[in-house]
């Protein structure tokens, strides 16, 4: 096991005239052994892309990969000693549940002893050990994809599981399940685990770390908690979180930022940018009797809580308000938590001192 | 939708009526003369399942189905094999797929008696390509006309020649579709080539295969015009199979009830067989 | 467009798939069906379009029994979950190929297209093929497709369960407004709770072949009359209890007890069913009941955290709103507001 570098990589899958070729733009990024790691994105991100650069099913245009202190930009998968769980489950069909299991310890050649050993503890892990005699084709398709899960657990060389939007064709109510089960199997073998996906709910929830990522570039690194109250861009904030962060036009001015020429936020300092905004999460939008002057135009009722859209000028800021709580109708002022509320410049968060994070 | 069904068998008549006319009625009209004697002149005799059991303990008609056994088993044999190394040796994308697509399609193409014809001349001893350069090159005393051993062996190679192109095009088939994620999972196993060929391509060709064998069966157990065009059963009856003697029987000596009889059998293995083969199909579609 | 199914049910080789259920749908209005997978969503929505014949029961549309009259003379429009478009046509033929089966005129057909396309927002993309569009773009597609002959009874078969969920999250922002001023009756199947409460409209709660019940969304949500409802509408799932009222005590199956109050005071003592949804058993502090369970499992989506824990024998769910990542294996202190809670008699219909 070791920890993972990505130094300077950039790929394109064609010829590159120029930057927007590239699918990875640059991507630094260590990942620690034995962490959970996802990697959340929109499709088309460059996720998949990544994460095969990992696992050396494709060699990146430019940039270095460590494994440890070995370079293996263009080892083969099999030297990385990596295993990857797929969107679709694979298994051997014509194998029982118990051979495919044992099938990456027999091609490298373990004594069959020791094959049997690992085997069995790995399917108590997964509990799959009633099924170990059945053939594996007869399997639901969660079954299945424990199968291919264990096939990268049972090796004790393995430097990293990926795992590659594992629950694409489970059913919804047995998702928590599976989800619950991998994250207990990484506290117990304290494998780099990378997971990735679309979803947030599973991202946030398998991961210690969140790497989010958008157009090929890596937008922030963070833990559950961080992404939620701190975004570090406001695409973080729109993509985690529904309904997702409103973000407003502002301007700054004379230490403090406005929207609508309201003032919403003290700014210390003027950041050198095109664009600047105001993004604050519905969670941490209120009503008040002075505030940002708005109007109510919705009111969807979903049972814990009403969202409420309201219009600031022409732009939609949406409220959350807990059960019980008043909505007024029609002209309201708006009141943003200023502990969450944050000034982003050409879509980057500005921090106390000014600089775009 | 009660209504819609049933004018759904107003579009299936048509159908039924064009199947009744082609297979069963002929069908019938055999099933007719296997179990009546004729003399000539249009006059029939009933003589129950006499040729039937004529036909069965005949040596003549032992030995056609003894031939027709073993020239099917031994192209399937060949062919299959054959055109699974060749699926597998195939570019799987890029600009020669198309070319090698049509390079295997093209013996697909070529009428029968063609094919037939085609070998006849090329394997002719004395001014065929073939049998010209194995007689006069090579040195070996090659002819098919005159040896039954040279004689199967072209016959052999004439079908391998004429039909692997179909296994290689089923079974190619089969293999583009199989997920680019097998063989990554098995790359990332460690899995050697032979294991990739023995536990991914092979039981996601298991269908295919089945189809491909399946067709094979039934073509080359009732070959005729290549043959016919290539040997006419001969040397001897070196190379008689079924459906040759039975054309001789029928057409050459006009012993209609023999011949009746020998069709009905000959249709009933190839029935059964294609049977069993379908009913291995669908049982492990149901798994 | 009045739809009504009366005593209809379906079977298939002695299978029931739908026990008896009569509905009358809201005309001009969202009608969600909202249930699990498998639980008959789609056999309900097949009947209302002709695509399945009720094996018993008769299905009115307008009035007129239509039980026995073809699909494509119900006027009736099914978008699916997999986003089904005609690979070989552009979006303009796409959206267009009703119109032209019902030979309407090429300028005809141009103008709606172009009304549809620009409601959906599909206008830059009218020459493109399908596979050159994304999935929330072939979706609208699809939807285009259903909207655009102006049919009376539109069908929508968990149009947005196969798209990212910000797409999903945009797209069902704009749905309600899509259809608002159409005057079509829209049926919606979701398994999704959550997103049966951003529709509206009315739902009908379906249950293993049966609708537990039908009326205003949020009514449906907040009074569910009996357990099966609740259940349904619901995620994370509800906790249930098995609970004895004796006097002005409440003893629930593992020794939790607390003093009856409300409208659980008022019942007669004997065993019930106590249902609790996650979001009122709190693990921030707050009111109600105090527990400490054991943490099994912690979910977090992106604006809300769930927490799976041990009180007794079963298992409960809580559920905040933040992201909260509470450590897995450890007591916490949980409080059930228990009088949020609901009470079913053994039979599961609500008695309070």
């Amino acid at each position: 096991m070791a920890r993972i570098s990505l130094n300077a990589l950039r790929h394109a899958y064609g010829p590159v005239r120029s930057d927007a070729d590239y699918a990875l733009k640059q991507i630094d990024l260590t990942w620690d052994d034995g962490g959970a790691y996802a990697l959340l994105g929109p499709s088309g991100c460059g996720k998949s892309t990544l994460l095969n650069i990992i696992s050396g099913l494709l060699v990146p245009t430019e940039g270095q990969i460590l494994f440890g202190d070995r370079d293996v930009t263009r080892a083969s998968p099999t030297e990385r000693n990596i295993a990857q769980v797929f969107q679709f489950p694979v298994i051997y069909d014509t194998m029982t549940v118990y051979d495919n299991l044992a099938f990456p310890l027999r091609n490298r050649r373990l004594p069959e002893d020791r094959v049997d050993a690992r085997v069995r503890e790995i399917a108590a892990m997964l509990e799959l050990d009633r099924d170990l005699t059945r053939r594996a084709a007869g399997l639901t398709p969660d079954a299945k994809q424990k199968i291919s899960m264990g096939r990268g657990l049972v090796r004790e060389d393995v430097n990293v599981i990926m795992f590659d939007e594992p629950l694409t064709v489970i059913d919804p109510h047995l998702k928590w399940k599976l989800r619950s089960k991998l994250k207990e199997l990484h506290q117990r073998t304290r494998v780099t685990m990378i997971y990735v996906t679309h979803d947030q709910t599973e991202a946030l929830t398998f991961a210690d770390r969140v790497v989010v990522m958008q157009d090929g570039v890596v937008v922030q690194v963070g833990t559950p908690v961080e992404l939620f109250e701190e975004p570090r861009h406001t695409f973080v904030g729109h993509f985690i979180g529904s309904p997702g962060m409103n973000v407003l036009p502002a301007e700054v001015s004379g230490g403090v930022a406005r929207v609508a020429g309201h003032p919403v936020l003290d700014a210390p300092v003027i950041p050198a940018a095109r664009r600047l905004e105001v993004g604050v999460r519905p969670e941490f939008v209120g009503f008040g009797t002075t505030g940002l002057p708005a109007r109510v135009v919705r009111v969807a009722d979903v049972g814990k809580a009403r969202v409420v859209e309201t219009r600031v000028g022409d732009t939609r800021v949406l409220a959350v308000v807990g059960e019980g709580q008043p909505v007024p109708d029609g002209d309201a002022h708006l009141v943003f938590d200023p502990a969450r509320t944050a000034l982003f410049a050409d879509g980057w968060r500005v921090d106390a001192k000014g600089a775009a994070a | 939708m009660k209504t819609e069904n049933q004018r759904a068998w107003f579009l299936v008549a048509p159908v039924v009526l064009l199947v009744a006319f082609n297979a069963l009625v002929p069908l019938m009209t055999v099933v007719n003369y296997s179990v009546q004697e004729t003399f000539g002149n249009n006059q029939f005799f009933w003589s129950g399942l006499k040729w039937f059991e004529e036909i069965l303990t005949s040596e003549r008609f032992q030995a056609a189905l003894g031939r027709q056994l073993f020239f099917t088993f031994t192209i399937l044999i060949i062919q299959i094999p054959l055109g699974i190394i060749i699926a597998l040796a195939m570019p799987r994308r890029g600009i020669w797929v198309p070319v090698c697509l049509v390079l295997m399609s093209l013996p697909l193409l070529i009428p029968w008696n063609v094919v037939g014809a085609m070998w006849n001349i090329f394997a002719l001893p004395d001014i065929g390509l073939l049998g010209y350069f194995l007689n006069q090159v090579v040195g070996i005393d090659y002819n098919y006309t005159r040896d039954p051993v040279a004689a199967w062996i072209t016959l052999i190679a004439m079908d391998v020649w004429h039909w692997t192109s179909l296994v290689v095009l089923l079974t190619y088939a089969g293999l583009v579709s199989i997920p680019d994620a097998y063989y990554q999972a098995a790359k990332i196993d460690g899995a050697s080539p032979w294991a990739v060929f023995r536990y991914i391509q092979l039981p996601k060709l298991s269908r295919v295969l089945t189809i491909a064998v399946l067709l094979r069966f039934m073509d080359s157990f009732m070959i005729y015009t290549e043959v016919s065009v290539l040997t006419g059963g001969g040397p001897g009856n070196s190379t008689t199979l079924l459906s040759i003697d039975l054309v001789k029987i029928a057409l050459g000596q006009f012993d209609l009830g023999p011949a009746a009889a020998m069709s009905l059998i000959y249709f009933l293995i190839t029935l059964a067989v294609s049977w069993v083969f379908y009913t291995v199909m669908t049982r492990n579609e149901g798994k | 467009m009045t739809v009504e199914l009366r005593a209809v049910t379906r079977s298939v080789g002695g299978e029931v798939h739908i026990h008896e259920t009569s509905l009358a749908l809201k005309p001009g209005g969202f009608n969600i069906l909202l249930g699990a997978t498998g639980a008959g969503k789609t056999t309900l929505m097949k009947l209302m379009a002709g695509l399945d014949r009720p094996t018993t029961g008769r299905v009115f549309m307008d009035g007129r029994d239509v039980t026995d009259v073809a699909p494509q003379k119900r006027g009736v429009s099914f978008v699916h979950q997999f986003f089904i478009n005609y690979p070989t046509m552009s979006v303009f033929d796409n959206i267009a190929s009703p119109l032209r089966v019902a030979g309407l005129s090429k300028a005809d057909i141009e103008t709606r297209v172009g009304r549809a396309a620009e409601i959906l927002r599909l206008t830059p993309m009218l020459k493109r093929r399908p596979a050159e569009l994304s999935g929330g773009q072939q979706q609208r597609t699809a939807i285009a497709r259903a909207i655009v002959k102006d049919a009376g009874l539109v069908l929508l078969d968990e149009p947005l369960a196969n798209l990212d969920y910000k797409l999903r999250e945009e797209l069902r922002d704009q749905l309600p407004a899509i259809f608002a001023d159409r005057g079509a009756t829209v049926v919606y199947a979701t398994s999704e709770p959550s997103e049966a409460l951003l529709l509206g409209g009315h739902t009908a709660t379906v249950d293993a072949g049966r609708i537990t019940q039908f009326g205003p969304t949020p009514q449906v949500y907040r009074d569910p009359g009996n357990l099966a409802t609740a259940g349904v509408f619901s995620d994370p799932p509800i906790n249930v209890a098995a609970a004895v009222k004796s006097g002005d005590r409440v003893t629930l199956d593992g020794g939790l007890t607390w003093s009856a109050e409300g409208a659980a005071a008022r019942l007669p003592d004997g065993r019930y069913h106590f249902a609790i949804r996650p979001h009122h058993v709190s693990p921030e502090g707050g009111t109600g009941v105090p527990v400490t369970g054991q943490v099994l499992i912690t979910e977090l989506s992106g604006s809300e955290s769930v927490a799976h824990f041990a009180l007794g024998p079963a298992t409960w769910v809580a559920q905040s709103p933040g992201v909260h990542p509470w450590r897995v294996g450890e007591p916490h202190a949980f409080r059930i507001d228990t009088a949020r809670g609901f009470w079913f008699d053994d039979n599961g219909r609500r008695v309070a």
